[in-house]
């Protein structure tokens, strides 16, 4: 067992983290003048923004990513990845994670190309791949819908042949970043009457196409990351099929981008009670906002650190088991469940350092402790136990694959 | 970075398996409950010639040289099969403090003798006042040039009745002291504890009793040091098997025990349960393995400190849990003496316990954290 890096992983890390150094915009840099906004809309939104210099930032480091192959690193050479190994891609992560960097590229890059590199025509990869590392296409994915979340298999979106295309009619929900998006890739009804894995397909289309509306929808925490998306007779043609007919849903389900959310969740949690620790040690003895006199907020604070590291070490598991020729089973549910409700307890430990001060949802209050940040992530950390598989499906998936126990 | 065990770790782990599952089953463990000693010596005898009680001893002085991770492996398999018995207070409270400021004599005296299975060693550090911090330690120790003379009550002291010797935490007059006492003198009175985990612990009210000075006088504190962080992730170790057991029988009887005309493993009221029994075995595990590298490979002070408070802040409150969820799984047959998983519930409090609970470390982490 070992913690530490081995000479060659150090030097990787290192050009990494130098790369980053020089060559991040100003505006993904962590500090006091970057607004909450910003760190939360990332690179996907500020490429369609109206805002000059948000666009030429996004651009920049598009470009500055590309120039080493590492807007998609995990993908092979020939398709225009760095071709990295696990434990490669995993210190880029973590890099990136660190400072806070954007991953460039989205869905695109993390989940359609990777499929499309399995399951894609050589047409389809000519196509499209290029567009995604170009950062000229961003993609949307369209899984979910009003009554199918958990039980994604149940989906309804029909699409039905008429000569050489499909006509897609229906509507899903929870389609993130839809309204920053080029294209979507969706999987849809084409055989009701087959048992419902074996009826679906994987479909990739324009988001522009006639009859496909876009709605975002207003969060909680008065934010817009996802979309109702409505499909009226939407025409795609044939040829926009991914794999084959019918066998969309195993196409969909190749991947599960689970390596990127561990390491980035850790260490994002790391950075912010690190911020909290560094905020309520330096409080002078007048600051009424910090309640660190109670035991149990110490105490709380304490379990906090704790936790992160033992999501640390979650995560550190899965690149060894993948280093070393092993296919996590339950261990990357494990990552999930136990990383989003940390994030949760975390956000509210946050809460109750700060008291009645916790109120403050503004960010530039004279009396907001730390900006209000945990007040405002006590809220938008709502939903992380909920999506990509809510914690009662992580756990029903850790006793059944995992521990072998009867299926309910 | 490589959270895996090397090709010996793995042998070393699977060969105390195969031997524990035979030389080490469930009744051996009832028995010594019930036993005066409260361990076997034929089973000693057979560790020693599998080499584990000399594991973290130099080759020079007949162990094997193993790090102190690697010992870790081998507790966890300890932890798994529950093996009673003085293993963890000769090796970590006798070899470990011996190896660390022993004198060159004092290591060729004792040193072959615990690597053989010869003497049997405890540390006494606790008292009433039932503290793990300096303060804790006020047995009166005197020093006259190298025998030390002890007066006073330590309280539990693990397997001080089959102890050969104790080495003792006292203080004198420049502050904690340390030394070694044979326990075959009238100056040291025993008196076994009844215990939940059925462990053998002991009052020993040591009075005029004589010893050999074990490192420098008033530097006990400091010599102690490495001593309680690896005797403390030790524990750890112990948990983390333990747990892992208990988990798996847990499982085993989810699959197994048929209500409602289903296994009740096929239940996700039940199947959560096990979920987060997994979750807290493993993150028990790295916790702890992250506490024993760090002192295997010499880290800084502050770094070693740190993760052996988070480790067993962690592993004391998650294996507590995991025992808990293994209880109620099985239900009323679980709360009987003659069914197993009772064994481990019992057990993990005791580990729990010892070196400080989770709310201790929890403090010590804390504090380090400045707050």
């Amino acid at each position: 067992m070992d913690w530490q890096d081995s000479q060659e992983q150090a030097q990787f890390r290192t050009e990494v983290a130098e790369f980053i150094q020089t060559r991040l915009p100003d505006r993904y840099r962590s500090g006091e003048e970057n607004n909450d906004e910003t760190q939360t809309t990332g690179w996907q939104a500020d490429r369609k923004s109206n805002d000059a210099s948000a666009k030429e930032s996004a651009i920049t480091w598009a470009d500055a990513l590309a120039e080493k192959g590492w807007i998609a690193p995990h993908w092979p050479k020939e398709y225009g990845g760095a071709g990295l190994s696990v434990m490669e891609q995993f210190i880029y992560n973590q890099e990136m994670a660190k400072a806070d960097a954007p991953p460039v590229g989205g869905m695109g890059v993390s989940l359609l190309g990777p499929t499309m590199i399995v399951h894609g025509s050589e047409e389809q990869k000519a196509e499209h791949l290029p567009k995604i590392l170009s950062g000229e296409v961003a993609w949307a994915q369209g899984y979910s819908e009003p009554s199918s979340g958990s039980d994604l298999a149940s989906l309804q979106t029909r699409a039905t042949r008429d000569g050489d295309d499909f006509v897609i009619n229906g509507q899903k929900i929870w389609t993130s970043g839809a309204q920053y998006a080029d294209w979507l890739f969706a999987l849809v009804r084409t055989d009701p009457e087959a048992p419902k894995h074996r009826g679906i397909s994987f479909l990739v289309m324009d988001i522009t196409t006639p009859g496909l509306t876009v709605r975002p929808i207003v969060d909680m925490g008065w934010q817009e990351p996802f979309n109702e998306t409505f499909f009226e007779d939407v025409r795609v043609s044939t040829s926009n099929i991914i794999g084959e007919e019918n066998r969309g849903w195993y196409v969909g389900m190749t991947l599960l981008d689970f390596e990127r959310s561990g390491i980035s969740g850790a260490i994002e949690y790391e950075r912010t009670i690190k911020e909290l620790l560094k905020y309520v040690n330096a409080e002078s003895e007048d600051d009424t906002r910090v309640r660190d006199d109670f035991e149990s907020v110490r105490h709380q604070i304490a379990d906090r650190y704790l936790e992160v590291n033992v999501l640390f070490n979650f995560a550190f598991r899965i690149v060894s088991m993948q280093n070393s020729g092993m296919v996590p089973n339950y261990e990357a549910s494990v990552n999930k469940m136990f990383g989003s409700e940390t994030h949760q307890r975390l956000a509210r430990t946050g809460t109750k350092v700060f008291g009645l001060y916790s109120n403050l949802w503004s960010e530039d209050s004279e009396y907001s402790p730390m900006r209000s940040s945990f007040t405002r992530d006590y809220v938008r950390s709502v939903p992380h136990t909920i999506f990509s598989g809510s914690s009662e499906i992580q756990r029903n998936v850790i006793a059944t694959r995992g521990l072998g126990l009867p299926r309910g | 970075m490589d959270l895996g065990l090397t090709e010996m770790q793995e042998m070393l782990k699977n060969g105390a398996r195969d031997f524990l599952e035979n030389e080490c089953p469930e009744q051996l463990v009832r028995d010594m409950e019930e036993d005066d000693a409260g361990y076997s010596s034929a089973l000693w005898q057979k560790m020693a010639e599998q080499g584990w009680q000399g594991l973290l001893i130099p080759e020079e002085h007949g162990g094997a040289g193993f790090d102190f991770l690697d010992l870790c492996v081998l507790l966890e398999e300890f932890g798994r099969a529950l093996v009673p018995g003085p293993f963890m207070s000769t090796v970590l409270g006798g070899a470990v403090p011996l190896i660390e400021i022993g004198s060159d004599e004092q290591k060729a005296e004792f040193l072959p003798k615990i690597a053989s299975g010869d003497v049997i060693f405890t540390l006494a550090l606790t008292e009433p006042s039932a503290r793990f911090d300096d303060e804790g330690v006020q047995c009166e120790a005197s020093v006259n040039g190298n025998d030390v003379t002890f007066n006073g009550v330590k309280l539990f002291v693990p397997d001080a009745n089959v102890a050969d010797y104790i080495i003792v935490a006292g203080r004198s007059e420049k502050g904690i002291t340390l030394g070694i006492v044979a326990t075959d003198q009238d100056g040291v009175d025993i008196t076994q504890l009844q215990t939940i985990a059925r462990d053998k612990q002991a009052e020993v009210k040591l009075n005029n009793a004589q010893g050999q000075l074990l490192g420098v006088e008033g530097a006990g504190w400091e010599a102690l040091g490495p001593v309680i962080h690896r005797y403390t992730v030790g524990e750890c170790a112990y948990m983390v098997g333990l747990a892992q057991m208990d988990f798996e029988i847990s499982v085993d009887y989810a699959k197994e025990r048929v209500q409602f005309g289903r296994p009740i493993g096929s239940f996700q009221a039940i199947q959560h349960k096990c979920a987060d029994m997994v979750t807290d075995v493993d993150g028990s595990r790295f916790i702890m393995y992250k506490a024993a590298w760090a002192i295997s490979t010499g880290q800084s002070e502050d770094e070693t400190q740190m993760s052996v408070n988070m480790a067993k802040a962690w592993c004391s409150d998650a294996t507590r849990r995991v025992v808990a969820h293994g209880q109620q799984i099985h239900g009323g047959i679980g709360f009987t003496k003659d069914y197993k998983i009772q064994l481990y519930f019992r057990r993990q409090k005791r580990a729990e316990l010892s070196f400080g609970d989770a709310d201790y470390h929890r403090e010590l982490v804390a504090q380090q954290l400045g707050i």
